[in-house]
């Protein structure tokens, strides 16, 4: 039976092999990808001292990660993600407050409660150009930041959350002052969604988004319900904002209004351009970046960091991540123009 | 013989400008029909308004039987309606292979599958080969769509379309940017498709019209001029004047 199967199939379409190669190889794992997450890991050892930096570049990463999903996979700017992120870090923190202190339940809130804001605002995104997108989105994240400063009785209004306590993890592993649990596990959170929304991404589900990004007028002739799609990934997109929140409230064992400050909205944008959007590892490298530029441009000069970072974005905009890697190839191939002439 | 398709008092304003004028007709199952008309007489609003990309200002649109003028476009394309664009819309940065594919997983129900790799089901690859093949794209297949030249491009437009296995099929100048001797070779694969298909052609090459349709419709300042067998069309002076006779139309 088998048998008679493959000799129908080959009868019908010789190029088919060579077709499902070439799809299944956009989703094959390369060798650098290999090398990122084994150095992720390899810094719990090797880089002891700044376990506390490389957390927060986890965290950020995640942030920047969930951003990708619907900038760089669905083509929906915001300007007002910290919204998710925030709700994510109020939710953790007052579980925990409220007695539940294992860490696992606190993420699994945080992501259910930004998903249902996620998917309660993704309505509102669905007509519109950019620009409606960018203010709609700005504007959620600040009508939160109020409320979570009227409602002091519940967040600490401007004097933040307090007395957010965390069980070890799994039962096992306290949070420790060098950072390292809140390290390994930030990492490990990291890896899980990333390997999920890799899946994603590869996933049919996940070529009907790149073309509705590309072209919704024929994504639509062809039969997606573009609306439908577009929900999906948003509400997936706000509960992994949720969880960068909830582990940041969860490391730091402290939450303050600053969560839905538009500033961090900007900055996982900036995270996620200086990395390079629809990746997937943008929002990793651009953490890594920003982060470290931010620790060592502020140690020289402790006021101005910014103005390097804002240097590096415009730089990278205007001249554009694919010339500068045509430059660096060409320094790298010094043979390459000669060939070419 | 069975309507496929069919208006009533199809009527499209854009401001003053009144771009579809009452039109009432009706497509028959299996008939291979033209719609031809002067630039801008309202082909491609016609169009449109079966398809769901512009809404009717009055009137309705009927789909075998069922009342679909409230349907979104993807809705009619999942009820067996499907098209092509007169200016090409492509997804620039997909390769060809993943394009038609697109449309296969879709059209199989597998379009919100998220847990599986696109790539991993063999009705959808085995499908979207043999549709590449038939349009001559295989060794094409694995290029971003935005290298490839247009008569290729053009071929994919219709490649897609006709991945939705659609019962009715719309085309909007197919050939239009085709040199000459691939032309034919495009409403060739047309003609091929099944007989149960329906066909309507918007074409300003009359050589091509004559050879490929069954049925003519004429379209003057957006109302219907007349509808007819291709022979009577052709016959007729009324049409001549309006249309046949202006020549040198490209
Ligand atoms: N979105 C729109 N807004 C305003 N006017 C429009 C719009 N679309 C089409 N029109 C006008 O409606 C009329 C019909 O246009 P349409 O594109 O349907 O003509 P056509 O028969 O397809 O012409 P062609 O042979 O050049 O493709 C034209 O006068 C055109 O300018
Ligand atoms: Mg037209």
């Amino acid at each position: 039976m088998t048998e008679a199967t493959m000799a129908v199939t080959t009868a019908q379409a010789p190029a088919a092999p060579a077709a499902r190669r070439l799809l299944i190889a956009s989703a094959r794992w390369r060798w650098w990808e290999f090398a990122v997450w084994i150095a992720a890991f390899a810094a719990i050892v090797l880089l002891p001292r700044q376990l506390l930096l490389l957390n927060e570049i986890a965290i950020l990463a995640l942030f920047a990660l969930s951003l990708d999903l619907i900038l760089g996979y669905a083509g929906i700017v915001s300007l007002g993600h910290a919204a998710f992120f925030g709700l994510g870090a109020y939710a953790a923190g007052l579980i925990a407050k409220f007695g539940y202190g294992d860490p696992l339940l606190g993420l699994l809130g945080a992501a259910g409660c930004a998903a249902v804001l996620g998917f309660a605002t993704s309505f509102l995104l669905l007509r519109g150009s950019d620009l409606t997108r960018l203010m709609v989105t700005l504007g959620i994240a600040l009508m939160l930041q109020e409320l979570a400063n009227r409602e002091s009785w519940l967040t600490g209004g401007a004097d933040g959350l307090q007395g957010v306590t965390m069980a070890p993890v799994l039962g096992r592993f306290d949070f420790d002052i060098f950072g390292r649990t809140a390290y390994v596990y930030s990492l490990c959170v990291l890896l899980v969604l990333f390997l999920l929304a890799r899946r994603v991404v590869h996933s049919p589900f996940g070529l009907s988004l790149r073309a509705v990004k590309l072209n919704p007028l024929r994504a639509r002739a062809v039969g997606i319900s573009v609306n439908v799609r577009l929900v999906a990934i948003y509400t997936m997109s706000a509960a992994y904002a949720g969880v960068a929140g909830a582990l940041s409230a969860q490391t730091t064992q402290y939450v303050s209004l600053d969560v839905f400050d538009f500033i961090r909205s900007a900055d996982v944008m900036l995270v996620l351009v200086l990395g390079g959007v629809g990746y997937l590892y943008g929002g990793i490298l651009g953490a890594l970046i920003f982060k470290a530029m931010q620790d060592y441009l502020s140690s020289v000069t402790a006021q101005y960091w910014q103005f390097w970072i804002g240097l590096v974005l415009v730089i990278l905009v205007l001249v554009g991540r694919d010339r500068i890697g045509a430059l660096f190839s060409r320094i790298t191939v010094p043979f390459s123009r000669g060939a070419r002439s | 013989m069975t309507t496929a398709l069919e208006t009533r008092n199809l009527v499209k304003r854009f401001g003053g400008l009144v771009a579809t004028n009452d039109v009432t007709i009706s497509f028959q199952q299996g008939m291979r029909y033209a719609l031809i008309g002067p630039n801008g007489a309202g082909k491609t609003t016609l169009v449109n308004l079966l398809t769901g990309v512009l809404r009717p200002t009055s009137g309705s649109v009927m789909l075998e039987g069922q009342d679909i003028t409230g349907m979104s476009p993807f809705q009619r394309v999942r009820s067996g309606l499907a098209r092509t664009f007169q200016i090409n819309q492509l997804f620039p940065e997909m390769t060809p292979l993943e394009t038609v594919g697109l449309a296969v997983s879709e059209r199989q129900g597998h379009g919100r599958e998220w847990w599986r790799l696109a790539g991993s089901k063999s009705e959808v690859i085995d499908e979207a080969a043999a549709i590449l093949e038939r349009f001559g794209l295989t060794d094409a297949m694995g290029v971003p769509t935005k290298v490839l030249p247009y008569g290729k491009q053009r071929l994919l437009e219709i490649a897609v379309a006709i991945a939705c296995r659609p019962r009715v099929l719309l085309l909007d100048e197919p050939a239009a940017g085709v040199p000459e001797e691939e032309r034919h070779e495009i409403l060739d694969i047309v003609s091929g498709l099944p007989n149960d298909v329906t066909v309507l052609l918007i074409e300003h090459d009359m050589d091509l019209v004559f050879s490929f349709a069954q049925r003519i419709a004429v379209l003057v300042n957006g109302g219907l001029f007349m509808e007819g067998a291709a022979k009577d069309v052709a016959a007729d002076p009324r049409v001549r004047e309006v249309y046949l006779g202006e020549g040198g139309h490209g």
